[in-house]
């Protein structure tokens, strides 16, 4: 694959830049990092992961719906790349899914059935506590070089300051705090994306597309709006009727 | 052979669950509700690292009231913080996350000048509140106190969330009047991370015309009622094969 042109991975590094001045959307923030790696190293599927307090890795976001599928199989079945980078903190660059059977028994075949070839993961860490992974899928047995195993850890890095927002986590419990918020608000996304669902007699993925598209036309954070959206529907004569 | 001491929220869950009795309709659900509470803040108090343990609820009319202590002096903390309209519980159910002060004698005075200073006066050092919410909805928030100041262990805050969650599920279930003996796994929780269930309860909301923790509850007990797990029928919600009816379940 492909080392970066510094051109775009400049571009990329302004417009996180320009995304965390503000009071930022921590769903939106993460799904550009998904899309902006997916995009700068070309691996075609990246989806991250987050710690949930509770002992398990919960699903936060995801270039595309079949990478959430993946992510979501590697939590129900306790097993993959992502798993290994969160528990063990280490990088998982270029693992061969063909000759990944023993180490991923359920995953490896899953993985390969929707067209993957190869598997990365980096994990997200916070000094020496490790909150979460990032992982990508590649559908040819190209290898990262290490010049974008570099600019994906850096991209990682970026995603963890995000989601830490406050400017000096000193403890664990600023950690626990701002993680269950990111969490919770993934929850409350997917909540929105059901009403919408229904009351437009639409798919979830059009439901999204929707609340993401007025979001951005009434300059709103998704987050904040996808509470109105199942908190106080009424005020959204125009989305809820 | 170093152990691995990764919580396992599931062995926390059923941990939790074991020390607590069943909200068992039908009876006085009311009066059920207070038991269980009363049940689980004690249980709590032992567990934790604590020396009291509050639930505050969102009562009908749309604020927070403390709804079972452990003990006098926590119920009198939580109430002071609903009078003065500030402290950790306000702000964690007015931010959705758990607000967590290991020490508040190190917080600002500005922060909560009221509360810090009655708390501090009673001999309450560390309070950790957390909100007892699935996404949106929100029911209350739970509240841990500790008489010396000091961080609540990865551990024990991995207890205090199976408790938040224990409790989320009592009172969602309290509200559809689910009898807790026809649930036949116990594990399928609000919080198992199952996203088609909160895209089930978004999809309620609308069929059923009610609010978010209503649809959560009339899930929970429609999946109880028809002896199926909460995912499963989820999963026929958000594919189409069911909808509740306003009147049915």
């Amino acid at each position: 694959m492909a080392t970066v042109a510094p051109a775009r991975l400049a571009e990329v590094f302004v417009e996180v830049a320009d995304t965390l001045v503000d009071d930022f959307d921590v769903i939106e923030f993460l799904e550009m990092i998904t899309t902006r790696t997916s995009e700068l190293v070309s691996v075609p599927a990246v989806g991250l992961l987050l710690d949930d307090g509770r002992g398990r890795l919960q699903f936060m976001a995801a270039s595309d719906e079949e990478t959430r599928l993946l992510e979501l199989f590697q939590i129900q079945h306790n097993e993959g790349p992502c798993l290994d980078a969160f528990t063990l903190g280490t990088q998982v660059v270029n693992a061969d899914l063909a000759h990944a059977e023993s180490r991923w028994p359920t995953f490896a075949p899953r993985a390969t059935a929707s067209g993957f070839r190869s598997v990365h993961a980096l994990p997200l860490r916070l000094r020496s506590t490790v909150i979460g992974a990032l992982n990508l899928f590649g559908t040819d047995a190209g290898s990262l070089e290490p010049g974008d195993v570099k600019i994906v850890q850096a991209l990682a890095d970026v995603a963890t300051i995000g989601l830490l927002q406050e400017k000096a986590i000193r403890n664990g419990e600023m950690l626990t705090e701002q993680l269950q918020h990111a969490l919770n608000s993934r929850v409350v996304i997917e909540q929105a994306k059901g009403a919408l669902a229904r009351t437009h007699g639409i798919g979830v993925d059009a439901a999204f597309e929707l609340l993401r598209t007025y979001a951005r036309n009434h300059n709103r954070k998704l987050v904040d709006l996808a509470r109105v959206v199942v908190t106080d529907p009424h005020t959204l004569p125009g989305l809820m009727r | 052979m170093a152990e691995s001491h990764q919580n396992d929220h599931q062995d926390n869950l059923a941990a939790v669950r074991a020390l607590l009795p069943r909200v068992d309709p039908p009876g006085d659900v009311a009066a059920d509700v207070r038991t269980w509470l009363g049940r689980m803040c004690s249980a709590a108090v032992t567990a934790l690292p604590a020396t009291g343990v509050a639930v505050s609820l969102m009562t009908d009319t749309g604020v927070l009231a403390v709804a079972m202590a452990s003990d006098k002096l926590t119920d009198s903390l939580g109430t002071l913080q609903f009078t003065l309209g500030e402290g950790p519980c306000v702000d964690a159910f007015h931010e959705h996350r758990p607000v967590l002060v290991p020490d508040l004698g190190t917080v600002a005075p500005t922060r909560w000048p009221g509360y810090t200073a009655a708390a501090l006066a009673s001999g309450v050092h560390a309070v950790f509140s957390f909100p007892l919410q699935v996404g949106a909805a929100r029911l209350g928030a739970l509240d841990v106190y500790g008489s010396e100041a000091g961080e609540l262990s990865a551990a024990a805050t991995g207890l205090a969330l199976a408790f938040a969650d224990v409790t989320v599920e009592a009172l969602l279930d309290a509200q559809g009047a689910v009898s807790d003996a026809a649930n036949p796994g116990g594990l399928d929780g609000v919080v198992d991370g199952h996203y088609v269930v909160y895209q089930a309860q978004g999809m309620t909301m609308v069929d059923l015309g009610v609010s978010l923790v209503d649809a959560l509850a009339r899930l929970r007990a429609h999946a109880y009622s028809a002896d199926r797990s909460l995912l499963d029928v989820a999963r026929d919600v958000v594919e189409g094969r069911l909808r509740l009816e306003p009147d049915s379940g």
